[in-house]
């Protein structure tokens, strides 16, 4: 990230030069730091309001109900975890508060589901296959309602902010899929260059 | 198609305060809180945002993207991929408030409700920043050597842009 902070600064200084747009750059930094206050004031309301309402769905039960939904293909996925152990539980738990969006419940479930791990396969410095699976999971984002796309899209007046869903739904499985796909074929791969 | 993603929301708000209050949940005090934790996470983005939004508003005002996207445009037009949106695919995994900047630009420069936007909101919702991710999982077990983990997880989200295109023209045409 601090290498990315770094180059665009200074390419938009090289091509504002080239270009003559110094002048457009220079009112740019000044309008876009108030952007950002508007942006986030517009995002605020459905963030708090959706936010909310998954936090009922939560109290509700509504999580554990998914988590117990998701158990056979997390046992599937996840080899030579011993049935009905505790890493077996985060991880479920880990997925259903990513399906419903609950990002601040999602994280501290998913650290404490690779604690797990690591105890279980007495893992060092080197991630077990069953680590990066779940690590790889976590970064498809599965949700049902990616609430800042949608509020994004109506802070800058799309007419139906919804009308992506099944779009995001379709791209969500595919990342997912493929996610798991690839570290499964990928981990098959390097097994086989330590047996050599 | 949108008639039946309008009713999306307002059922599930429904079913869940219904169900809620069927299981005897405390659903008011319940959701303050959850809406008080939204309410934190958009003050906390808050600042990173000021410098992501002037970095890449700077970016975009110079003229650099209009370079890249015209240098992208001839293998975009071959998948069917608006090269606006070239940019949000490079920094997604590296930045969540990054993205949202990004985002913003693209809509305000070809309009909500355009290919090219639908596209760039799709990415957003149905990825990650895979790279902080990553990092956040592993470190909290001291594992330094992640192995394939970072390339697994890659293919999936460089694989994903094209298919977005792909399901965005499905829906909605170009």
């Amino acid at each position: 990230m601090k290498v990315i902070l770094a180059i665009l600064p200074i390419i938009s200084l090289i091509f504002a030069a080239l270009n003559g747009k110094m002048q457009e750059m220079s009112e740019s930094i000044i309008s876009k730091s108030g952007e950002a206050v508007e942006l986030v004031i517009s995002l605020c309301g459905i963030m708090c309001f959706w936010c909310g309402i998954m936090r009922v769905a939560e109290r509700a039960g509504l999580t554990e109900k998914l988590a117990r939904a998701l158990s056979p293909i997390v046992c599937a996925l996840f080899r030579g975890l011993p049935k009905g152990s505790k890493a077996i539980g985060l991880i479920t738990m880990n997925l259903a508060a990513n399906i419903l969006g609950l990002g601040n419940a999602s994280t501290p479930l998913g650290i404490a589901a690779m604690r797990e791990l690591a105890d279980l396969e007495r893992a060092d410095e080197y991630a077990t296959d069953n680590m990066i699976l779940l690590a790889v999971l976590n970064t498809a984002s599965l949700q049902i309602i990616p609430a800042t796309a949608a509020a994004l899209r109506s802070a800058n007046g799309a007419e139906n902010p919804f009308d992506v869903l099944p779009c995001v739904w379709i791209v969500s499985v595919y990342a997912a899929v493929i996610a798991v796909v690839s570290a499964k074929i990928m981990g098959r791969i390097s097994r086989k260059k330590e047996k050599r | 198609m949108t008639d039946f993603t309008s009713w999306i929301i307002p059922l599930l708000t429904v079913a869940v305060l219904v169900y809620a209050a069927f299981k005897r949940v405390d659903v008011f005090e319940a959701f303050c809180e959850g809406a008080a934790d939204g309410l934190k996470t958009c003050a906390d983005i808050l600042p990173a945002l000021v410098l992501l939004l002037v970095c890449i508003g700077m970016f975009r005002a110079s003229g650099a993207v209009e370079a890249l996207t015209s240098l992208m445009k001839p293998l975009c037009s071959a998948v069917g991929f608006p090269s606006e949106v070239v940019p949000l695919v490079i920094l997604r995994p590296f930045s969540g408030s990054g993205a949202m900047a990004v985002y913003n630009e693209i809509a305000s420069s070809v309009g909500t409700d355009t290919f090219a936007e639908r596209v760039a909101a799709v990415l957003i919702g149905s990825s990650e920043t895979t790279f902080y991710t990553v990092a956040v999982y592993f470190s909290a077990v001291k594992v330094k050597k992640t192995r394939y983990a970072v390339p697994a997880a890659l293919t999936a989200d460089l694989t994903a842009w094209i298919v977005c295109g792909f399901a965005v023209f499905l829906f909605f045409g170009n």
